[in-house]
C-alpha cells in the first residue's frame, strides 16, 4: 500500500532547479525517514509533500489523489506537518496550541464541536500531555514542548504525519522519548509517519523504509538494512565509516572514521 | 471551577474563555466610572448623582444637560471609539506579524493617514469641505499600506518583510510630511501639527461620532470572526498552511482590516501613538495571547487609556486643552523601551 507518490516532481528555489523530475512512493501505515547531508534538498522535499512548496512541475499524490486539486482544508484533515523548530506565542498555554489542530474543521459557527473537544482530549492522552494542559508552551521542557506540538499535529485526526527533523535542539534523552512517541504512533494506531532525521544510527532504528538523499536525487530507498551500507556512507554523507551493527536492536550502526583518542592501544 | 464555557446547539459550537469574560465585564464596569468622572469634571463642574441622572435625561440644570450632551459626551465617546479602533488595529497587526512590537504608527498605516491629511490640508483646505478631511486620511492609509504590501511581495508577504518595509516607508512618509509642513502657511501647518500629535478636541455627533462608528461596528466584529485564522498565522506561516489556512488570503483581509480601523481612527482622533502598541500587550498580559480574548480585552482597555488621556489634557491643565497625543506619547514611550528591554534576548 501507497501513502505518498510523487510524479515527475520537480522543484525549484528562485531559478535554481532543485529535484527534477522525481518519481519515488513512500509506504503506508510505515516509518519513513529522509535521510542526507545537509543542504541536500531534505527538508525541501518533505515541504512539498505537505504542500507548503508548490512544485515546479509535476505533481504530488496522497492516497492517489493529487494534492493540489484538494482544498488546502482538505490536505490538513488527511495530512499534518510539523515544521522545524515551530516557536508558540508567549503565555500560549499547551491546550490552547493543541486545540489549533482543530482549525481543518471548524468554521464560524462550528467552533468547538464535541468531535473537537474528544480529539483534543485523545492528542493529551497519547502524548502523556495530559497534566501540562493548562502549563504555557514556553514554560516545558524542550522534551514536552515537541510532545504538545506533536499533540497538536495528532489533533488533526490525520492518518499521515510530517515531521521535519523532531528532535533538533533536543538532547539524547528527549530524542529517544520523542521517536518512541512516533514509533508507538505507528504501531498502535498505524499512522504513516515521515520524518527527516539529523542522526543516521537513530534513522536506522525507527525508519521500515529510507530514503538517502544525494545530489538533487533519491540515491538509495528501502529498508536501512538493504542500504546502509559503507559505500552509500561514503557517496551520500563523504565520510568513511565503518557499518556495524547495534547490539540492542540489530538494526545497522555507523561508526565513522576520523580522529579520536584509541585506550585500547596506548 | 471549569475555565471555559462551553455553548454548543445542532449547528453551531463555542468556547468561551471565563477569564475573558471576568476581566471584559471588570474593565467595563471601570471604563462606566471612567465615563461618569470624565463628563463631570471640566471648567464646569457637575457632582456623580446629578451627572448620572443627566446622562438618563433628567438633568436639574438643563445648562447641564446642553454641556453633557453636546459637548462633553461626544468628545468622551469619540474617544473611546478612537481608542479601541487604534487598540484592535495594534492587536491584529501584532498577531498576524508575530511581533509584539508591530502596531499601526509603527509600521506606516498612522503615517500614511497623516500624510494624507496634511495633503490634504495642503492642496483642498481652502477649497474643499473640511469634512472631506478624513477621507483623505483614510485614503492615505490605504494607499501608503498598499504600497508598502506591494513592495513585500513576493510570491506572498512576510511578517518581518512587511514590518520592515513598514519602517522605512513610515519615515519616508514623515519626511515628505513634514516636507509639507514647512513649506505651508503658517495656519496649515499649526493645524497640521495639531493632527499630527493627535486631538480630540470640539467634537461633535455630527462630524465625529457619526462618521466613525460603521467602521467600528463593522470592522471590530469582523475582525472577531477572523480570531481562528489569527491564532493559527500566529503560530508560523508553515504551520498555518499545515493545519489548512489559506495564510496569504487571510493575512490580506487581516490587513484589511486593520488599515481600515487605524486608518478611520487617525481621520477622526488625528495621529494618537502607542495606543495600538500598548493596549494589545496589556490584554495578553490579562487574559493570555488567544486572540478571542485580547481582541474585545485590547480594544476596553484602548478606549479606557484614550478617555483618560484625553481627560487629563482636558481637566489637569485648564485653561489649556493638551492633546490627548501627548500623554498617550508621555506613557507609550517608556513602554516601548520597555518592551525592547525585555524582548532583547529573542
Amino acid at each position: 500500500m501507497i501513502a505518498m507518490e510523487t510524479k515527475d516532481l520537480s522543484l525549484a528555489y528562485g531559478d535554481a532547479l532543485i529535484f527534477d523530475e522525481l518519481n519515488f512512493a513512500i509506504p503506508k501505515g510505515e516509518i519513513t525517514v529522509f535521510v542526507g547531508s545537509n543542504g541536500c534538498g531534505k527538508s525541501t522535499l518533505l515541504r512539498s509533500l505537505a504542500r507548503l512548496i508548490k512544485p515546479k512541475d509535476g505533481t504530488v499524490l496522497l492516497d492517489g489523489s493529487e494534492i493540489a486539486k484538494l482544498s488546502t482544508k482538505e490536505v490538513a484533515r488527511r495530512l499534518a506537518i510539523l515544521p522545524q523548530g515551530p516557536i508558540a506565542p508567549e503565555g500560549l498555554t499547551v491546550l490552547q496550541l493543541i486545540k489549533q489542530g482543530r482549525y481543518p474543521y471548524q468554521s464560524w459557527l462550528r467552533q468547538w464541536s464535541q468531535e473537537d473537544e474528544d480529539m483534543v482530549k485523545q492528542a493529551l492522552e497519547a502524548t502523556s500531555m495530559t497534566p501540562f494542559a493548562e502549563r504555557t508552551v514556553d514554560s516545558l521542557s524542550g522534551g514536552q514542548r515537541q510532545r504538545a506540538w506533536i499533540a497538536l499535529t495528532l489533533a488533526q485526526g490525520t492518518d499521515t504525519i510530517l515531521l521535519d527533523e523532531p528532535t533538533t535542539y533536543l538532547d539524547l534523552t528527549h530524542q529517544i522519548d520523542v521517536l518512541d512517541l512516533l514509533y508507538e504512533l505507528n504501531e498502535r494506531e498505524n499512522r504513516t509517519i515521515i520524518m527527516v532525521l539529523h542522526d543516521i544510527n537513530l534513522a536506522c532504528r525507527y525508519a521500515h523504509h529510507m530514503v538517502a538523499i544525494k545530489d538533487n536525487r533519491i540515491w538509495a530507498a528501502g529498508k536501512p538494512e538493504e542500504i546502509v551500507n559503507a559505500e552509500l556512507m561514503s557517496s551520500v554523507f563523504g565520510m568513511e565509516c565503518v557499518i556495524s551493527q547495534d547490539p540492542l536492536f540489530g538494526t545497522p550502526m555507523v561508526i565513522p572514521h576520523g580522529r579520536g583518542r584509541k585506550p585500547l592501544e596506548e | 471551577m471549569k475555565k471555559f464555557i462551553t455553548v454548543r446547539g445542532p449547528f453551531y459550537s463555542f468556547l468561551m474563555s471565563r477569564k475573558v469574560l471576568m476581566v471584559s465585564m471588570l474593565l467595563f464596569f471601570v471604563m462606566l466610572a471612567a465615563i461618569v468622572l470624565s463628563v463631570g469634571m471640566g471648567s464646569v463642574r457637575i457632582g456623580v448623582m446629578d451627572t448620572i441622572s443627566a446622562l438618563f435625561g433628567q438633568a436639574k440644570d438643563s445648562s447641564h444637560q446642553v454641556i453633557i450632551f453636546n459637548l462633553r459626551l461626544p468628545r468622551i465617546v469619540v474617544a473611546m471609539l478612537v481608542g479601541a479602533a487604534l487598540a484592535v488595529s495594534g492587536a491584529i497587526l501584532q498577531g498576524m506579524i508575530r511581533n509584539p512590537l508591530a502596531s499601526p504608527d509603527i509600521i506606516g498605516i498612522s503615517g500614511g493617514a497623516t500624510l494624507g491629511a496634511v495633503i490634504y490640508f495642503y492642496f483642498f483646505a481652502e477649497t474643499a469641505s473640511i469634512h472631506m478631511l478624513p477621507i483623505g486620511a483614510v485614503l492615505g492609509a490605504f494607499i501608503s499600506t498598499f504600497v508598502i504590501y506591494l513592495m513585500a511581495w513576493k510570491k506572498g508577504v512576510s511578517p518581518l518583510k512587511l514590518v520592515l518595509i513598514g519602517i522605512g516607508m513610515n519615515a519616508a512618509f514623515t519626511s515628505i510630511t513634514y516636507m509639507l509642513l514647512i513649506s505651508a502657511p503658517f495656519v496649515l501647518a499649526q493645524k497640521s501639527l495639531t493632527f499630527m500629535t493627535g486631538s480630540i478636541y470640539g467634537t461633535s455627533w455630527q462630524n465625529d461620532v457619526l462618521p466613525l462608528l460603521p467602521w467600528v461596528l463593522i470592522l471590530m466584529p469582523a475582525a472577531m470572526l477572523y480570531a481562528r485564522h489569527v491564532n493559527v498565522q500566529e503560530l508560523g506561516d508553515d504551520v498555518a498552511a499545515g493545519v489548512g489556512s489559506s495564510v496569504q488570503k487571510h493575512r490580506l483581509v487581516l490587513l484589511i482590516l486593520a488599515v481600515g480601523l487605524a486608518g478611520a481612527a487617525v481621520a477622526i482622533g488625528g495621529a494618537i501613538a502607542f495606543i495600538g502598541l500598548m493596549a494589545p500587550h496589556i490584554a495578553r498580559r490579562l487574559v493570555g495571547p488567544a486572540f478571542g480574548g485580547v481582541l474585545p480585552v485590547s480594544a476596553l482597555i484602548g478606549a479606557l487609556l484614550l478617555l483618560l488621556a484625553d481627560f487629563i489634557g482636558r481637566t489637569m491643565f485648564t485653561p489649556l486643552d493638551i492633546p490627548a497625543g501627548v500623554f498617550t506619547a508621555i506613557i507609550g514611550a517608556p513602554f516601548f523601551v520597555y518592551l525592547l528591554y525585555r524582548h532583547r534576548k529573542s
